[in-house]
């Protein structure tokens, strides 16, 4: 694969982002349908503009555009309700608009998981006779295994933790903003050991949108367009029915990925200002460090535990929260904060001089995206 | 009938396997042409991709590669347990499977551990695999 012909040709125009939070009296429709307006509003464009649409945990692409009224796109698509389809969904965006098949593309994200009490574990699998379920237990799984590798602790992915709730803290938007200690993490209940309470995300209802669109026709529209300089994606299927391969822990693909995004984006690791790691639970994030080559393999733990990704330091990472801390929304409003982060518009929690950001998901399909302004 | 853990569901790949376990013993998919052996069980061979697939009765033996504890009751079915292992073992003939450790306490498992399929009725149709500390 190769994606260097896209260089800088696409780009985000426009964000929008729903409160986060338990929101009975609407649902993935509606919570798309608001965040959708926002990001036309925020490109000042109209959904006349619009000529294709890409959702993502929303029941239907064809009723959500009925109920919109958005008629005759020239490209649309559904994908599958985890997370890994974000990333991918921006980046099938990309492919489209600079293959000619739309000029105007809506990207709309609606999860009403937590009022209607999505529960991530239990039910029919093939390992339910055994007892194991949960994307958090297969995370434990893989954490126990890290850390009798390379000496990895819990005290350590606390650090990640606390990182992103005390960015959280600087976030409105947040839905968990009260700052807690490394102790407070260690004294946090068990939920799948080794795994806490504090190392998994919150579930949340919300919605998110972005308006892409070509880097010709971004010129002129009402915000500093946010472009795409490189992509990479690897998909590992091996081992899936127990998740990954016992010792790989995305590193594989990850690597391979970091062996091309750069040279194709011509733009190096050293000029990355800030990341948004997919943080469903805080090994994922020392899994993304070390397999995209900002520490060493099997040093995430303590690379951490030196706060690398705390404001102020040298990768500031989800400084919106996070899935742990600002809410669960798939890697979608990470890539919201990444252009809000290249506009200057993130206020208190502002990365200085913010020019390239890049965002990073480890899991079976594993993607990421550099963006710049 | 007094079993209330989950049951597995049961399809034409893994019928077999369940076989096995009803007749005391751990079978899986071989290869016929590579000799890999693998399991979740389906209709090709994922090293290969040959159809030339048999049976395989596994010495039933393997090691712990990383291991958990459900704090968090997800099944009804444990909660007499709770909180329970699930431990990742890799079998000696190779392919992975999750399953839990008996015989031992949580604080004991350890990475590592070699281990032995034991079998458990569940119900006249279902004996469940699960796994022992290999004897002295």
């Amino acid at each position: 694969m190769t994606t260097e012909h896209l260089r800088d040709q696409t780009c985000i125009v426009g964000v929008g982002t729903t409160a986060y939070g338990n929101f009975p009296e609407t649902d993935a429709n509606g919570l798309g349908a608001d965040a959708l307006s926002m990001a036309l509003a925020d490109a000042g464009l109209t959904l006349g503009d619009v000529d294709g649409i890409i959702v993502n945990r929303i029941p239907s692409y064809e009723r959500f555009s009925e109920m919109i009224g958005l008629n005759n796109p020239t490209f649309g698509a559904q994908l599958q309700a985890s997370g890994r389809m974000s990333g991918a969904s921006v980046m099938m965006a990309a492919m489209a608009l600079a293959s000619g098949q739309a000029k105007c593309i809506a990207l709309v994200y609606g999860n009403n998981g937590r009022s209607v009490r999505e529960y991530y574990g239990g039910g029919d699998s093939l390992w339910a006779p055994w007892g194991f379920t949960s994307p958090g237990a297969r995370h434990a799984m893989m954490t126990r295994r890290h850390m009798h590798l390379y000496g990895t602790r819990s005290d350590q992915l606390a650090h990640v933790a606390k990182t992103f709730r005390d960015h959280a803290a600087l976030n409105p938007a947040a839905v968990m903003r009260k700052p807690f200690t490394i102790d407070d993490h260690q004294n946090s209940r068990f939920i799948t050991e080794p795994l806490r309470l504090l190392d998994y995300c919150l579930i949340n209802d919300g919605g998110v949108a972005f308006i892409m669109t070509t880097a010709d026709r971004a010129r002129d529209m009402k915000k500093k367009p946010v472009y795409i300089s490189g992509m990479a994606r690897e998909d590992t299927y091996e081992n899936s029915s127990t998740y990954t391969s016992p010792d790989d822990f995305w590193f594989g693909a990850l690597d391979r990925m970091a062996g091309r995004i750069y040279r194709e984006a011509g733009i190096g690791r050293e000029a990355v200002d800030g990341l948004m790691i997919y943080d469903n639970f805080t090994p994922t994030v020392v899994f993304s460090l070390e397999g995209m080559g900002f520490c060493k393999r099997g040093e995430g733990g303590p690379f951490v535990e030196e706060w690398h990704l705390a404001l102020g330091s040298g990768l500031p990472t989800n400084t919106n929260g996070g899935h742990l801390s600002e809410s669960y929304m798939q890697g979608w409003a990470l890539i919201a904060e990444a252009v809000r982060q290249l506009r200057g518009e993130c206020g208190e929690r502002q990365i200085k001089d913010a020019e390239v950001i890049q965002y990073i998901c480890a899991t079976p399909i594993s993607n990421s995206i550099l963006f710049r302004n | 009938m007094d079993y209330k853990k989950p049951l597995p569901g049961i399809d034409i790949w893994s019928r077999p396997f369940w076989a096995g376990t009803r007749a005391g013993e751990l079978r899986m998919q071989c290869c016929g042409d590579c000799r890999t052996i693998f399991f979740p069980p389906g209709p090709v061979c994922p090293s290969c991709q040959s159809r030339n697939l048999t049976w395989e009765t596994l010495s039933g033996r393997g090691e712990v590669l990383s291991w958990v504890i459900f704090h968090q009751l997800y099944f009804k079915g444990f909660a007499d347990e709770q909180p329970y292992n699930v431990a990742l073992v890799k079998l000696d003939e190779g392919p992975l499977m999750y399953t839990n450790v008996v015989g031992t306490d949580n604080d004991k498992l350890a990475i590592g551990m070699r281990l032995e399929a034991v079998f458990e009725p569940a119900t006249d149709e279902i004996t469940m695999p699960r796994f022992r500390a290999v004897q002295p």
